[in-house]
């Protein structure tokens, strides 16, 4: 199985550690990878922002980059969705995108819809709080969210409730907003952190050691809050933890 | 161009026929296996009442078991047989002056499980200000008569000539204070729903 | 001024923003609790969905209907371009009924047409009868939210209000004692009213009725009482059906409050006898929104709120922070399609969480189509040089990987070393009340390709 590797640019910047895990964890799987290395952003804050002309070259580049290989694999659900479900005006009548979007995933969904993976092998002796990333939950519906009526399954949870003597903080709010938004965290800087605290809060009320997430940049916002805060949470990406950091 | 012509000729020109046909109001809804246990607990968390009743004569003896009742001074009552009548609704033509009405007993057409709403209209009724102004309302509705849900509701109801009717599920309320339900906000203070036997 | 600028004003007392927040939360629970209890939660809004679509297909031929049957039914049926006609006709409605005082009930479309100024003007008293319209009416300031006009005001402030207006005890704070000295209040202004006037949850176009949905009572006592009921709805308000009621009234209250049904849902087919019966349609820019594809679908929202108690922004920020009639996500919709420029930031006002999506008992994407926004905001060169100037520089480096690669090392090469006042600077609203990441010394890119090169 041959699997390009999209990396996040601010996890290729600042968190190379996150991009090592998910290489460690899907080699443990006996996936193989390729890390194109002409890779750089999908385009969502441009997007975000509206900026459609700034977006359009980097979704374009994205296409031409990753187009070969027979599955896409990403360690962020909001970069994931980008592609999936926001890439539509820039390619849609690009022959090979309807086949791009069906095979672009983010890693946890790759480890439980396209590999079947039922256990992860090792242990995780932490009281670990799950943070529910919005763009994975309610775009790709990796989890049950708590607004529908409908059956109950989280993607994230499963695999890491597999692991050995994990122990899970139930938060009383479990799937608010952390309050990152990509640029919405700088543009309303106060009610962003308010959000972040607001949620570190409810880690800290529910006992939560390890904080994690399938979004790196939900945490690189709660992280900042919680060092400028002295707060005692540990912070890792679910791909650490599933790849057997300790 | 008058604004109706106007405002329906923009309406064509923007118009654009996404959906061509209405859905049926087919589903697999809701059912309860006791509608008068599911329609009494509803009515409960409501804040309204509900009491079964054999007969008028029960329905009378649980009015006189009412504090606010036993002491009210002013009675309308459209249903014969039930409750100590004082003022004729049919003659008053000017509603202002049910404004110190204290017991409104009128009957209710049927009753809804899911949702503890009774439909009652002002076909028999020549000031339906009665139903809003009255500090306490007691309704009447045969036992038999409960639907599990809106939608068996709706297809009990035509709307044919003019007239009025409403869905009264509990007491006037407010939250409008930090969230803090108030019972009696403009209209009835409390609702009493007898469930005829017959 | 811009929606974060308000917003940060708002979040500054701190106690107050978790107040306003817990408080919209706990409306939220109870909205779960209700939805969990009907298995066919999901079906109800996919045929509400269904039912609103149909209806913006085919909007003109069902007023044609409604304005029809509500004729029949003796109702008089009146159509307004815009807020300024809408005024004008219930004006003269009153002025020739010689109305001095009007007892009005919640309507928001009265509010986007600032209909009670408009009337005061006119030597014309109006009275909004619903509790929560009312103390926000006494203090002088709008409604925050379009179901719970004074959820931003605590028991507290509401104690104040009516000291100074109702003389009620100095200091009283007690919801029961404050709503039982509002209900004598307002029992007067009902006694006294010359008119009263609504709004319109749903006029259905098949009988040519409407139906009005209150906790208090207050619409049908306002209206039962004088001879003569206003009622304004925007064009968008119409259902085909009578049965389709039975969809949205299942929905409405249980998504806005978390009951099973608002305690009052009137329905309305002619006037009374010897009485008088207005309808006014308002058009209002509504079918120029009908003509967009990204923003037609705005127009299916019943007004139940839900979209505010869920939205993390609007619980923190409070619904004045939005400066329009309608806050939260779908004010945020609507607002800009009146004026871009004047609500440019509202789009912004957002995390792109999509709870609103989720939580919309008719399904309006409303996360998706405030990202819309974004755009058509970017394409009318409204976007704010702050805004946009990051993003195009940044845009000109993800182009080119090289330049990408080589800034991203100089970054992690220098920011470490800058001391900290350079790095934590007035500018850097990151770092306000954030640390920034450590900035490794490697990136991903050097350490796998160092990885695979041993």
């Amino acid at each position: 199985m041959q699997v390009g590797l999209f990396i996040p640019c601010y996890i290729d910047q600042l968190y190379p550690q996150v991009g090592m895990a998910t290489v460690r964890l899907l080699e443990k799987l006996d996936v193989t990878i390729e890390y194109p290395e002409e890779q750089t952003c999908c385009g969502q804050p441009m997007a975000n922002t509206g900026l459609t002309e700034e977006t359009a070259p980097l979704a374009r580049k994205f296409f031409d980059i990753f187009e070969k290989y027979e599955y896409v694999v990403c360690p962020s659900g909001s970069c994931t969705a980008m592609v999936r479900h926001h890439y539509e005006e820039y390619l849609a009548n690009v022959s090979g995108f309807d086949e791009l979007k069906k095979k672009t995933f983010e890693l946890c969904e790759f480890l439980t819809d396209v590999l079947k993976v039922d256990k992860i092998e090792g242990r995780f002796p932490h009281r670990v709080g799950l943070h529910q990333s919005c763009h994975g939950l309610r775009e790709l519906r990796l989890a049950s969210s708590s607004e529908v009526n409908g059956p109950s399954f989280n993607k994230a949870r499963r695999l890491l409730e597999s692991l050995d003597e994990i122990e899970f903080a139930e938060l009383s709010r479990p799937d608010e907003c952390c309050g990152f938004g990509g640029t919405f965290a700088v543009n309303e800087e106060a009610v962003s952190c308010m959000m972040g605290l607001d949620r570190i809060h409810d880690h800290e009320q529910a006992k939560t050691e390890v904080l994690t997430a399938n979004d790196m940049s939900c945490l690189m916002h709660l992280q900042g809050l919680i060092r400028r805060n002295n707060k005692q949470i540990r912070v890792m990406h679910i791909a650490e933890i599933l790849a057997g950091e300790s | 161009m008058s604004s109706r012509d106007d405002i329906l000729a923009s309406v064509r020109r923007n118009a654009k026929t996404v959906a061509p046909d209405l859905p049926d109001l087919e589903a697999d809804w809701i059912q309860y296996a006791d509608l008068q246990q599911q329609f009494s607990e509803v009515i409960e968390t409501v804040g309204g009442r509900c009491v079964a009743a054999e007969s008028d004569h029960d329905i009378n003896n649980a009015l006189k078991a009412i504090p606010e009742y036993s002491s009210a001074s002013k009675i309308a009552s459209t249903i014969p047989g039930i409750g100590e009548s004082n003022v004729s609704l049919s003659e008053i033509d000017d509603p202002h002056e049910l404004e110190d009405v204290d017991f409104a007993i009128l009957p209710g057409e049927f009753a809804v499980a899911e949702n503890g709403a009774v439909w009652v209209t002002d076909k028999d009724l020549k000031q339906r200000a009665v139903m809003f102004i009255t500090q306490h309302l007691v309704l009447v509705v045969p036992g038999g008569e409960i639907v599990p849900h809106m939608h068996a509701a709706y297809e009990r109801l035509h709307f044919g000539p003019a007239g009025f009717g409403v869905f009264i599920s509990g007491p006037s309320k407010t939250a409008d204070i930090e969230q803090s339900l108030v019972i009696g906000a403009h209209g009835p203070r409390s609702l009493t729903v007898f469930l005829t036997s017959n | 001024m811009s929606h974060a600028t308000q917003a940060a004003k708002f979040v500054e007392d701190q106690d107050r923003a978790h107040w306003h927040d817990q408080a919209l939360w706990f409306v939220r629970a109870k909205r779960d609790r209700m939805a969990t209890s009907l298995p066919e939660w999901e079906t109800l809004r996919e045929k509400a969905s269904q039912i609103k679509a149909y209806t913006m297909s085919h909007l003109a031929d069902l007023l044609e209907q409604f304005e029809r049957n509500a004729t029949k039914l003796g109702v008089q049926v009146h159509w307004a371009r815009n807020a300024a006609e809408h005024n004008e006709i219930v004006h003269n409605i009153l002025f020739r009924h010689d109305v001095h005082k009007v007892a009005k009930s919640k309507s928001m479309l009265t509010e986007e047409c600032h209909l009670n100024p408009y009337l005061e003007r006119h030597g014309i008293e109006v009275v909004d009868t619903d509790l929560g319209e009312r103390i926000v009416q006494l203090n002088n300031e709008p409604p925050s939210h379009i179901v719970l006009p004074a959820i931003h005001r605590k028991k507290e402030d509401v104690g104040e209000i009516f000291h100074r207006y109702l003389n009620t005890e100095e200091g009283a704070t007690d919801p029961e004692y404050l709503a039982e000295a509002a209900r004598a209040h307002l029992r007067d202004k009902f006694m006294n009213a010359d008119a009263g006037i609504t709004g319109v949850n749903f006029a259905i176009a098949e009988t040519g009725g409407f139906v009005v949905c209150t906790n208090e009572g207050n619409a049908d006592l306002g209206v039962s009482l004088p001879k003569l009921h206003i009622a304004c709805m925007g064009i968008e308000k119409l259902i085909p059906r009578a049965a389709d009621l039975g969809v949205f009234l299942r929905l409405l209250a249980r998504s806005a409050t978390g009951q099973p049904i608002t305690t009052y849902s009137s329905h309305f087919h002619g006037p009374r006898e010897g009485c008088e019966l207005h309808i006014v349609l308002v058009d209002n820019g509504r079918s120029e929104i009908l003509g967009s594809d990204d923003f037609r679908r705005s127009l299916n929202c019943i007004r139940c709120g839900a979209c505010m108690n869920t939205c993390p922004v609007y619980r923190r920020s409070g619904g004045h922070s939005y400066q329009t009639t309608v806050p939260g996500p779908i004010g945020s919709i609507l607002a800009p399609a009146r004026d871009a420029n004047a609500h440019n930031s509202l789009p912004y006002a957002c995390s792109l969480c999509g709870s609103c999506t989720d939580v919309c008992p008719v399904k309006i994407d409303l996360h998706h189509q405030l990202l819309t926004w974004r755009r058509e905001i970017a394409v009318r060169g409204l976007v704010p040089l702050s805004k946009r100037f990051p993003m195009r520089i940044a845009g000109v480096v993800f182009r080119r990987p090289w330049l990408y690669r080589w800034l991203g090392g100089l970054a992690r090469a220098i920011v470490p070393w800058l001391p900290r006042f350079l790095v934590y600077n007035r500018l850097n609203a990151w770092g306000r009340q954030r640390e920034l990441p450590n900035f490794p010394k490697k990136s991903f890119r050097q350490t796998f390709r160092d990885r695979n090169e041993q």
